[in-house]
């Protein structure tokens, strides 16, 4: 599904990822950890297609295909979804209609018409149900005025709306009770299949209790420097992370 | 020969083919003695700093249209709001057309300018209000001293007129260059309401130039809801002089939509005569290619009580420019005056430019007075928060510019006129964004 091989990017002559490593297939959770500033989340953003961000050496392949050359739009047509850390406030779109537009700008990229309203709405009712979000909720403002917790479980009902092929969580935890944590990793949970992959990028090990990784990797200093099962995220819990600073440095 | 000397010369012309006995025209020989002294606007003068008039004012225009001139309605339909029924006060090359109207005097007069300043039954309301607040600067003159046609709505008190108005200005471009003086008057009796939709529009890419005298009589609790669609070709200009004198309680707002034209300059006027008045001034531009914007705002707190909200959206491409002069006065004797002013902008190309410039001066001590103004390009990271849902670029960027100008649309009442306009954006935007806003 995605395999990132030797990647190093840069922000503004910056170095942040000095040569990342990394294997994802279909039907995998991966768990990627790491102390604040070791690049988790320019990872991230690197692979849905942020454009401040240069690729200055390897490449990131999606079932084979180097995408470094594609637009943010264009790695969504192929199934990419990053589920932010900072979602945008957008004024004057409403929820709904911001969903119809990336639904059917998805779709004609693909060479489909429009989904039908009902249909559409159908599927705006299910998903929303499987969030637990109110309808109210959906004629608001894309994000204004949301809460925290209101913002990451809207990424969570978009990612439900797009289906995506590869999806990035981006400390998608933070700002979560534990009752909208559930909610959510539920909703992951439930989008889980054996054709689809989750990369989980998360501080504490709190999330992975219930979307639970066949790996976790330690991001340090811009590299991946150990990767193990989920008992490593267990080990960083108790221990923090200085102990895998130290076995680098050492 | 200039325009100037062209059109003060043309007044003899123009005194043989109007009742030179009637007391308007003296107000009309006043006008042109004003005219020429005052002439046309200069960038010398702080009021037309970024807008210059030269290039409009170098055509030979007609200043009388030789012609009578038809236009078939299906040919122009696209110019109304055809989905709802209103009353339709329609000019072709600046004379009335019957055939594309509909009037009315039945107990409102919605009807022509030649008629109430020609009979007797509308000499009183002619007497009262003809003239009596439109500015004597060199534009207004003008247009005061040519003064013969145009739109004449008065609604007597406690009327709700349910249908709105369309003033429609067509010019057909049988004229090589063609000069249009048209004159409004609209007065609103105690607790009517009225809806007006005003629109310039013309058919080929021959240069027309429209100096507009619009004078709007709000009378005590009378609400009216004035929209100005401006969507004209690249060839033609428009200087749109609005004045509205409001009395206690009543409640006055003007949406002016600049979406095309070659320059347009809006000079919107509001004076507030009474407690408690309310008054909005509303305003979307968004304009490309050399077009040119300049809304020039005015308000004028006199007595207690009162409001003014001003919020006015651009969106500026390729080397357009716009311009935002907000004035707002407030008398000594205007306590309590609750002031709102908001100018933002969004500049789309390197060579666009936008100047503004809130201008408040406030003699009373206690007031509300806000003002901003921002000038700025889209929100990067919005756009990739967009994009990586898989909207691609173009989608993007219209989307935002949507949100951006949305909120001006909240107060439009009309639903048939928020579509039309919300069209007309997303046209200028080159996209099809899927849904109405």
């Amino acid at each position: 599904m995605l395999k990132i091989n030797n990647l190093h990017a840069s922000v503004e002559d910056k170095a942040i990822l000095k040569g990342i490593n990394l294997h994802v297939k279909p039907g995998e959770v991966h768990a990627i950890m790491g102390p604040n500033g070791s690049g988790k989340s320019t990872l991230a953003s690197v692979v849905a297609g942020k454009e401040e961000y240069e690729v200055d050496e390897g490449e990131i392949l999606l079932n084979g295909e180097n995408i470094d050359e594609l637009g943010p739009e264009e790695r969504a047509h192929k199934g990419v979804f990053l589920s932010f850390q900072y979602p945008v406030e957008i004024p004057g779109v409403s929820v709904t209609n911001f969903m119809k537009t990336a639904i059917n700008e998805t779709r004609k990229a693909k060479g489909l018409e429009d989904m039908p309203a009902n249909e559409m709405l159908k599927m705006i009712r299910e998903k929303s149900e499987m969030l637990e979000i109110d309808r109210k909720f959906l004629s608001r403002s894309l994000n204004e005025g949301f809460s925290g917790g209101e913002k990451k479980r809207n990424e969570i009902f978009q990612m439900a709306m797009l289906e995506p092929k590869l999806a990035i969580l981006d400390e998608t935890d933070s700002g979560l009770d534990i009752d909208a944590l559930r909610i959510v990793a539920n909703g992951v949970n439930k989008l889980k299949s054996k054709d689809n992959a989750v990369i989980v990028i998360t501080h504490y090990q709190r999330l992975l209790d219930y979307i639970v990784p066949d790996y976790v990797h330690v991001l340090h200093d811009g590299k991946i420097v150990k990767s193990g099962s989920k008992d490593l995220a267990h080990e960083l819990e108790a221990k923090g992370y200085d102990w895998i600073k130290e076995e680098v440095n050492a | 020969m200039s325009l100037k000397e062209k059109l003060v010369s043309s007044f003899m012309a123009f005194e043989n083919m109007v009742d030179i006995d009637s007391p308007v025209h003296d107000i009309r020989t006043e006008a042109i003695k004003s005219f020429e002294t005052e002439g046309f606007p200069t960038k010398r003068q702080e009021a037309w700093k970024y807008t210059s008039l030269n290039l409009v004012l170098k055509h030979d225009y007609s200043v009388f249209p030789k012609h009578e001139n038809a236009l078939e309605f299906k040919d122009v339909k696209k110019y109304f709001i055809h989905e709802i029924d209103c009353y339709k006060i329609i000019f072709i090359d600046g004379k009335y057309s019957s055939h594309l109207s509909q009037t009315t005097h039945d107990g409102i007069d919605v009807c022509l300018m030649s008629a109430a300043l020609s009979k007797p039954k509308y000499r009183l309301v002619i007497e009262n209000y003809f003239n009596k607040i439109a500015s004597k600067d060199g534009l207004s003159s003008l247009n005061t001293a040519f003064s013969a046609e145009g739109a004449y709505i008065h609604i007597p008190k406690n009327k709700l007129v349910e249908k709105p108005i369309q003033i429609i200005h067509f010019s057909t471009g049988n004229e090589a260059a063609l000069m249009l003086q048209p004159r409004n008057l609209v007065v609103v009796g105690e607790n009517s309401h009225v809806q007006i939709i005003e629109r310039h529009q013309s058919l080929t890419d021959n240069p027309v130039l429209t100096n507009s005298v619009t004078e709007i009589f709000t009378n005590k609790r009378a609400i009216v809801d004035y929209y100005k669609i401006q969507n004209d070709r690249e060839s033609a200009s428009l200087i749109d002089n609005t004045f509205v004198n409001q009395k206690q309680e009543s409640l006055a707002k003007v949406h002016t939509f600049s979406f095309g034209g070659k320059l347009i300059r809006n000079n919107l006027n509001f004076y507030q005569n009474g407690e408690r008045i309310d008054s909005t001034m509303k305003g979307i531009t968004i304009i490309g290619n050399k077009q040119h914007v300049d809304h020039n705002t005015l308000v004028h707190h006199i007595e207690p009580n009162c409001e003014s909200h001003q919020d006015y959206k651009g969106i500026f491409d390729d080397s357009s420019t716009g311009v935002f002069n907000g004035k707002v006065v407030v008398e000594k004797e205007a306590q309590k005056t609750n002031a709102f002013q908001a100018n933002n902008n969004i500049l789309i190309s390197d060579k666009a430019s936008i100047n503004t410039k809130p201008q408040l001066e406030i003699f009373a001590d206690d007031v509300k007075c806000s003002h901003g103004c921002t000038i700025g390009q889209l929100d990067e990271s919005a756009m990739f928060y967009l994009r990586s849902r898989g909207i691609p670029e173009k989608e993007a960027r219209a989307l935002l510019m949507f949100a951006f100008s949305n909120n001006v649309l909240d107060s439009v009442k009309i639903p048939e006129i928020k579509n039309r306009i919300t069209k007309i954006i997303a046209n200028k935007l080159g996209v099809n964004i899927g849904f109405d806003l």
